[in-house]
């Protein structure tokens, strides 16, 4: 079942924390990944792969450079997801 | 007029080999010249701490200018040979993994072999980071199927001729050696059942950034490789976990029977997330010469054996899981008995 976009933003912010330990408060729509959180390109795809498998989507390699903030990623998921 | 028929007169013969083959030895290489991250920091406007956080890497080795993949590998040969405690007369095949033997043609190998005085079969492939466990799953199969005795396999690398020292995304990770293993006769199965593939769908991922055609045609610089290290990142940890666990299983043996893992040195991140997604138990030692040595392709697996066997890390005669993946895309992971 599709999930609200505040469920994924939720779902995200758990998803950061596990990989940087970030606080999940701190995982806001309008921060960016890599200015706002410091996350590198890696751990980005760390991220990435567990929201496919937390969410039931596919994000292709090519799609994860447009995902610049928390919101965009969030948006991306809540469009794809089955 | 009636097709022809064969005359079907001649048998063929078929040769048989051992009954198991094993790696009798392993020998190591690395140039002389340590390159810390200091010195290549500049022109990717990076730092030490950086590449350590990125990649898990401290120091590099670069050949010297005058020292080819040849020279390398002769010296990872005569160390495998001397743990095998046999002479270069006795190798009647050699196999050499590279993709920086700056030849197109004639392969390293049969120079290498004459360097050594061996005018067995010699020829080189191409597997790029997985070159070496190619290597040993061609030996292997050879030496059980008869066709040769005792065959040379070396992973040997000089990236440091192939590297765009201004490319952010692969200046720092490669570095030059070469590693060295001879296959042989055995009584017990020690060289398990190769899990391999390929998925040439992604074959830009990794990539000579020209073909030497367009070089020509174009006039542009020497083609260096490039790598779009994220796409290779999810592959190499979501895509090769599950092949090092096919391997385990292809052997018949659980993680909890491993004396060391040995995968690629290709990150420090990659062999972290790869024992995350294998579950592999705590206590089995995990080479990561990549600290000290970068990631050197075909080179990796041969030059970590090495290490860990000489520092203690890892038991002669242990069980080792292997895996190689890159270029290509290609893999092949299996588990072996260490010599």
């Amino acid at each position: 079942m599709a999930q609200s976009e505040q469920e994924i933003l939720d779902g995200l912010a758990e998803i950061v924390n596990e990989e940087t330990g970030l606080s999940t408060d701190s995982v806001q729509s309008d921060k960016s990944f890599t200015e706002d959180l410091d996350i590198d390109s890696l751990s980005m795809m760390t991220i990435v792969v567990n929201a496919e498998e937390r969410f039931g989507v596919r994000i292709p390699d090519d799609e994860v450079k447009n995902l610049t903030t928390v919101g965009d990623a969030v948006a991306f998921i809540a469009k794809n997801q089955s | 007029m009636s097709p022809l028929s064969p005359k079907g007169t001649g048998v063929l013969t078929e040769t048989t080999g051992a009954a198991h083959a094993r790696i009798l030895g392993v020998g190591g290489y690395r140039p002389e010249r340590v390159v810390p991250n200091s010195e290549v920091i500049d022109k990717i406007d990076s730092s030490d701490e950086w590449i350590r956080e990125r990649s898990g890497i401290i120091s590099r080795r670069f050949a010297a200018p005058d020292e080819t993949v040849v020279d390398m590998s002769e010296h990872a040969t005569r160390e495998a040979l001397a743990m095998a405690g046999l002479e270069a007369g006795q190798i009647d095949a050699v196999i050499v993994a590279t993709v920086t033997h700056p030849y197109q043609t004639p392969g390293a190998a049969p120079i290498l072999a004459d360097r050594l005085g061996i005018q067995g079969a010699a020829f080189d492939i191409s597997a790029a980071c997985a070159g070496y466990c190619h290597g040993i799953a061609l030996a292997n199969d050879m030496v059980r199927g008869g066709s040769a005795q005792h065959v040379l396999v070396v992973g040997v690398e000089k990236l440091s001729d192939f590297t765009d020292p201004y490319d952010r995304g692969t200046a720092f990770i490669f570095g030059d050696g070469a590693g060295a293993a001879i296959v042989g006769p055995s009584d017990t199965p020690a060289i398990g059942p190769t899990v391999w593939g390929s998925d040439g769908s992604q074959w830009k991922t990794i990539s000579q950034r020209d073909s030497w055609i367009e070089t020509r045609e174009k006039k542009i610089d020497f083609p260096a490789i490039t790598m779009a290290g994220q796409s290779v990142f999810r592959w190499a940890v979501w895509g090769m976990a599950p092949v090092a666990q096919k391997a385990l299983d292809a052997a018949g043996v659980r993680a909890e029977d491993l004396d060391a893992f040995i995968p690629h040195q290709a990150n420090m991140r990659i062999i972290d997330a790869m024992i995350k997604q294998l579950k592999l138990p705590e206590d089995i030692a995990v080479a990561r010469d990549i600290a000290e040595t970068a990631n050197t392709s075909a080179a990796s697996i041969p030059l970590a054996t090495e290490r860990m066997l000489r520092e203690g890390e890892a038991p002669h005669g242990g069980l080792a899981l292997q895996i190689g993946f890159g270029a290509g895309l290609v893999y092949a992971a299996q588990v072996v008995v260490l010599p």
